[in-house]
């Protein structure tokens, strides 16, 4: 090849560049918008809940930090997964798979993220706080999308703490330590994540099946799953109720939440129940909606009642 | 002399396609207003944090 040759194809190799084709909608999209929405809403009842007093401000920012740093966690986990995401129907339009951001990019401004919330939260409101983000990014990031996701059928159970620590992160920000009503609010949402993902699991096995993804079902079976979400369905019913057991909550949410937990189990027991054809989708995706219900109610009473004895 | 030789600067590295240039400025636009509201949040934190305070210096 002459060195004029040599020096076009350098010249074309130079002018092709797949990269800056995001736009600011895409680079959102990577936060994992509706994931930040429950932690930000978990971390706010955190920080309601928390005893003691907070400046609006300084809790806004909080606030605002810890869902930063979920949206961090979440586009640093599209970086990682991007091979399985290109091949999951429910993921194919990520923006990276999608080739509108590349795995370069979005590693940069999950970084960047990250690390601009750790720090703000910890200088403006508190270092404990920031060094909580801190580790559950780490753990969603490294622990769970790294190591756990494609190793074990158990990656959601040990997993899910991640996205159980936003309500500790929360309180943290208020009280600058954990207490062991911070520590319900975790476990009601680590009790949860299993049997919530592994309904949607059920009707999502192909997926998971054909990203090599060793999801429960794949791995060992549908009726296997079917048990696991009855007995973790059977230990985070009482779960639920326990902020009223301890005293941070009321009679009226303790009813409540053993109502919600006892429908949460006969929906459970429905889907172990129905297991073939169209009622047990039906099954599986009714749990997988009530689920959702669920985590939200529990945490909108404790909430409102925060709201009510701080008026 | 090679040093004297008219650079044409739009031969050399990457070109951007107009999609990508309309992506950029949108990007830059939003860094923009980023840097901004850290720069007010910032500075109403240190109110917040300070109060009258603030204006305590040593003359």
């Amino acid at each position: 090849m002459s060195l004029v040759e040599r020096q076009d194809t350098m010249n074309q190799e130079a002018a092709v560049w797949d990269g800056g084709m995001g736009s600011v909608s895409d680079y959102v999209a990577l936060l994992k918008p509706r994931v930040m929405s429950l932690v930000i809403f978990t971390a706010f009842v955190g920080l309601m809940l928390a005893p003691g007093h907070v400046h609006p401000v300084l809790g806004a920012v909080a606030i605002l930090c810890i869902a930063i740093g979920a949206g961090a966690s979440g586009a640093l986990n599209m970086w990682y997964d991007a091979d399985i995401d290109e091949v999951m129907t429910r993921t194919r339009k990520r923006p990276i798979p999608a080739g509108k951001i590349t795995g370069e990019e979005a590693f940069a401004f999950g970084m960047t993220l990250s690390i601009g919330s750790v720090v703000t939260l910890g200088l403006l409101v508190n270092w404990f706080a920031g060094a909580f983000l801190a580790f559950t990014i780490f753990f969603y990031v490294v622990v769970y999308t790294m190591w756990l996701k494609r190793a074990t059928p158990q990656n959601i159970v040990i997993g899910g703490a991640a996205g159980a620590f936003p309500p500790m992160v929360g309180w943290a920000a208020v009280t600058g330590s954990v207490s062991l009503e911070s520590f319900v609010l975790f476990l009601i949402i680590f009790m949860w994540t299993p049997p919530h993902f592994w309904a949607l699991a059920l009707f999502k096995c192909g997926d998971y099946r054909s990203a090599g993804v060793p999801m429960l079902p794949v791995v060992a079976g549908e009726t296997s799953t079917r048990h696991h979400i009855l007995i973790y369905s059977l230990l985070l019913a009482p779960v639920g109720v326990a902020p009223y057991f301890l005293g941070f909550a009321s009679v009226v949410y303790g009813v409540a939440a053993g109502a919600l937990g006892l429908a949460f189990v006969l929906l459970a027991a429905d889907v172990w129940r129905k297991r073939e054809g169209d009622a047990a989708r039906v099954a599986s995706v009714r749990l997988f909606k009530f689920s959702i219900f669920y985590l939200f109610m529990l945490f909108a009473m404790l909430l409102a009642e925060s709201l009510i004895v701080g008026a | 002399m090679w040093g004297l030789e008219p650079v044409n600067e739009e031969e050399q590295g990457i070109r951007l396609t107009d999609a990508q240039k309309k992506a950029r400025r949108s990007r830059s636009i939003a860094i923009a207003l980023v840097l901004v509201a850290l720069v007010v949040l910032f500075y109403v934190v240190t109110i917040v944090k300070l109060g009258p305070g603030v204006l305590d210096r040593a003359l």
